[in-house]
């Protein structure tokens, strides 16, 4: 057994302690966000956050994560209730077949949520990992500033509220 | 009396009876968009075509209910036998029908494809899924529509002429309305259709060329299940295959013992040189897959041709020589110009591996599958069970990005394998990232030689061009075609590849140019061996040849003295190709005679896709750092004319992502192997495009076409594109190179020699 914390649940999952996160996110906790695209941590696809930071979940064992904080796209929001980085993608729809887009999403989230004004050439080298064949790239792009725009004016919006 | 006969009336005696309901179809001639232009039997090989005279798909399914179903709650059920292949057809399709059946878009599903539900439209492939399934459901959709009116006419004893149907109801002269749903009986929308219809009037369009936003991207971006890859049936079971370690390879011997007793293993399959795993837990079906793969022992053969000298192989190769253009007139060229293009063998790299999912149930294996094809596949897979085609239902559910023939066809064969061996189970198989690379199928190495005739001038006089490749498709067909069918001890042979010249064309794709060249040749080379599994990647052969026309263009403007689109433009009489021409160069801020700015290069590219779909015109400006011989694309500038437009932005979406990826086989692809196995098998062999060297923008300007046929535009863009980052590389540095892909290593090696 280990238990795990994924967007802020703790599960106790029943699986060998080699298992890569990737396997237990889609096969034990049936989350579908997080793709297997190579097992080999060379395109992004199962990209999620463990503790802020993107890891590639296809070459993360479980056994590491006792104690740490995994976030995965369906942590970033709902259909009903998205986030700012689900919005931005709805907004500027960011998608061609789709597969790549919640490892781009999880790993500009650990950018903006460090530096929502990044800069163009900014968002370009900390996505360098993250691979997509149909060619998305430049309205992955808009979609990460879009949502660095709405997250700053959230968090401006909350200031003005709390300060 | 007539009350009685009134209410009897079905569907067919609406349009083929006498009498007032009829008005509705011949008041009015109908408009454009009958017909769409090309020769659609390539996508319907082996579909029957009952009603040739119809449009679109309709030619293969001619009644009405293949295409929709009005229910009586008011919502409306559209089939389709194309698939989402995440160019957004969906969305698209569920466009039209809106539009032409006055429903509102949300009111309306979408099924299919599937053997059981939807039509047979053959192939999701060479960008007809808005002519062909788009053309079918528009026509009866508004075929459906006037059933509705009449049948409302009928109800309210009103004239149709004064009926108007909107927002899925029917409006009388006083306000009185009927809902889509009230009006619908059994069989109202049902036979033949007719082969015009009343459709609407672009400028009346409320739905039709309006961007709408797609409808699966939200599941894709929150986590819904959204592939086939996150299917969870219960009882599902995970298998895994081990392939041989290169093509020509026979299981010698294996010990199936160890891989049997890990934990979770439920069976251990081999059969032939099949060999494969089943376990509960997918992580445990890897572990057993790789025990299996190092109990087994193959003797391989050296099957494959000497990639240092792929051209010179291809050359030496045994051809059929297929005629593609022949018009010759009389010539009197002052001189002439020659030039060989070569490309290597091109993967489609998936960014899913393929997945397959199957079960047996009382004799009947149901396969999700996200083929381009699922009656080919349904009739292929039922060959390699040897069970009949009924027997076999495939049903389609999205994947990754195809663009072509990769590994999804087999995936689902392997599925439908494992199924028979846990009766009662789903199994989902899922390649591996190695597989992938490894055995789907390439697309062919080609080589080109063009040579051409020129007056004083410089112009084109005459027109020589050569094509050295495979076929481009080797989709099912028969079982042979799945790549389990030919490892199993029963193993079904490859279909022959025939040599076929069509008006869309295959490894000619594109290879007659669309310029006014008095006098030209154009012959491909047919080779009938294929020492590599090669089939369809986007565009077939029209990437390779548009690359070479375009570069050869460019290099014949250049020593004309000529700026590249004027050198165009004087070859060019179609005035729509005129336009996007005209309409790239103006928005790229083109002149004639600029200079890039010091190690930049501007480039310039067109074609129109199969001579008969999309046109699109390509300007590109791209900064090329010599030491290194490293490139970035800085921008890009596209002008398309797609005919009638469903929905703009996604044909922005696909032209945009057709130019990337171009640029990405242009700058960096080749499959590599040694004489026995292929070692391109993972991103770090096989380097695609990455965020370091995108523009700053793409910019695709639709030019608007309203009333005239859809033009098929998903895949317009690979040709120009890819052509326009190459010109704008020989731009920068000053020498061309003819060999692709342009690496680092090439272009570096250029801008030396010219330094
Ligand atoms: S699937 Fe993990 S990096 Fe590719
Ligand atoms: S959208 Fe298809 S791989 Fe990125």
């Amino acid at each position: 057994m280990v238990a795990l914390t994924v967007n802020g649940k703790t599960h106790q999952v029943d699986v060998d302690p080699d298992t890569p996160l990737l396997y237990v996110l889609r096969g034990e906790l049936e989350l579908n966000a997080a793709k297997y695209g190579c097992g080999l941590g060379q395109c992004g696809a199962c990209t999620v956050l463990v503790d802020g930071e993107p890891v590639f979940s296809c070459v993360t064992p479980v056994l590491v994560l006792e104690g740490r904080k995994v976030t995965t796209v369906e942590g970033l929001g709902t259909l009903e209730a998205p986030g700012p980085l689900q919005q931005a993608f709805i907004e500027e729809q960011a998608a061609q077949c789709g597969y790549c887009i919640a490892g781009m999403m999880m790993r500009a989230q650990a950018l903006l949520q460090r530096n929502a004004a990044a800069t163009d050439e900014e968002i370009k080298a900390h996505m360098e990992p993250n691979l997509c064949r149909c060619g998305t790239h430049m309205r992955i792009m808009a979609a990460i500033k879009r949502a660095g725009k709405l997250m700053q004016t959230a968090s401006a919006a909350s200031t003005g509220r709390t300060g | 009396m007539e009350r009685v006969t009134l209410a009897d009336l079905n569907r067919r005696s609406v349009l083929f009876g006498t009498g007032a309901l009829v008005l509705a179809f011949t008041l009015k001639p109908a408009l454009a968009q009958t017909k769409s232009p090309g020769d659609e039997t390539q996508n319907f090989q082996a579909v029957a075509q009952p009603a040739p005279e119809l449009p679109g798909s309709l030619k293969t399914n001619p009644n009405l209910e293949s295409w929709l179903r009005v229910e009586a709650s008011g919502k409306a059920t559209i089939f389709t036998g194309k698939a989402e292949l995440g160019q957004g057809i969906k969305t698209a399709l569920l466009q039209i029908a809106a539009e032409e059946l006055k429903i509102p878009f949300e009111r309306l599903s979408l099924v299919g494809p599937d053997t059981v539900l939807s039509p047979n439209e053959g192939y999701t492939a060479g960008s007809h899924s808005i002519q062909d399934s788009g053309t079918a459901i528009r026509h009866a959709a508004a075929q459906a529509r006037e059933i509705l009116l009449a049948e409302a006419g009928r109800r309210l004893s009103v004239p149709v002429e004064q009926l108007r149907a909107a927002d899925g109801a029917i409006t009388g002269p006083g306000g009185e309305k009927l809902g889509y749903g009230e009006l619908v009986s059994d069989h109202l929308i049902e036979g033949r259709a007719q082969p015009t219809s009343k459709l609407t009037a672009p400028d009346q369009f409320v739905e039709m060329g309006k961007p709408r936003r797609r409808i699966d991207i939200p599941a894709k971006v929150t986590g819904g299940a959204a592939y086939i890859q996150d299917m969870r049936p219960d009882g599902m079971l995970h298998g895994r295959i081990v392939r041989p370690p290169s093509p020509g390879a026979r299981l010698q011997a294996v010990d199936l013992s160890q891989a049997e007793t890990m934990p979770g293993v439920v069976k251990v399959i081999r059969d032939g040189n099949f060999l494969a795993v089943i376990a509960d837990k997918e992580w445990q079906a890897i572990k057993a897959m790789r025990a299996l793969s190092a109990a087994a022992q193959w003797q391989e053969t050296a099957t494959l041709p000497d990639m240092a000298d792929l051209p010179a192989v291809l050359m030496a190769m045994p051809a059929d020589d297929g005629i593609v253009a022949d018009k010759r007139g009389p010539v009197s060229a002052a001189r002439s110009e020659e030039a060989t293009f070569t490309r290597p063998y091109q993967i489609h790299g998936s960014i899913g591996p393929s997945c397959g999912l199957a079960q047996l149930v009382d004799g009947l294996t149901t396969v999700w599958t996200h083929t381009q094809g699922v009656y080919p596949d349904q009739k292929a897979i039922a060959q390699m069970l040897g069970v009949p085609i009924e027997k076999v239902r495939c049903i389609h559910v999205e994947g990754s990005g195809c663009y072509g023939h990769n590994g999804a066809d087999d995936a689902g064969a392997d599925a439908a394998l494992l199924a028979q061996v846990v009766p009662g189970r789903p199994v989902r198989v899922q390649w591996m990232r190695e597989q992938e690379h490894a055995w789907e199928p390439f697309s062919p190495g080609m080589v080109t030689k063009v040579r051409a005739g020129l007056d004083d001038k410089g112009n084109v006089v005459d027109w020589n061009y050569e094509l050295w490749s495979n076929g481009h498709n080797s989709r099912p067909g028969t079982a042979g075609a799945l790549l389990g069918a030919q490892h199993i001890a029963k193993a079904f042979p490859l279909d022959a590849q025939k040599l076929q010249i069509t008006p869309e064309g295959n490894g000619d794709r594109n290879s007659n140019p669309l310029y006014a060249f008095p006098s030209r040749h154009v012959v491909w080379h047919f080779l009938a061996d294929a020492p590599i599994r090669v089939s369809a990647l986007r565009g077939l052969g029209a990437y390779m040849n548009v690359f070479s026309i375009e570069n050869f263009m460019d290099d014949l403007a250049s020593k004309a003295g000529a700026d590249p689109v004027e050198y165009r433009l004087r070859h060019l009489d179609d005035q729509r190709a005129r336009d996007v021409v005209e309409r790239a160069a103006r928005n790229f801020g083109w002149k004639a005679g600029q200079k890039a700015p010091e190690d930049h290069g501007f480039g310039f590219a067109f074609a129109r896709y199969k001579n008969l779909a999309a046109y699109c015109a390509v300007a590109m400006e791209v900064k090329v750092e010599k030491e290194t011989g490293r490139v970035r694309l800085i921008r890009a500038t596209s002008a398309v004319d797609a005919g009638e437009v469903v929905n703009p932005d996604g044909v922005a979406n696909q032209v945009q992502g057709g130019i990337i990826q171009a640029a990405s086989w242009t700058l960096y692809e080749a499959a590599t192997f040694d004489r026995t196995r292929i070692t391109s098998v993972d991103w770090s062999t096989y380097p695609i495009m990455r965020f370091d060297a995108l523009p700053q923008a793409v910019d695709v300007d639709i030019i608007p076409r309203p009333g005239t046929p859809f033009l098929g535009a998903g895949e317009c863009g690979q040709g120009p594109g890819g052509a326009a980052v190459a010109n704008a590389i020989t731009n920068a540095i000053g020498r061309r190179i003819y060999d692709l892909p342009l690496t680092r290593e090439k272009v570096r090696a250029a801008a030396q020699l010219r330094a």
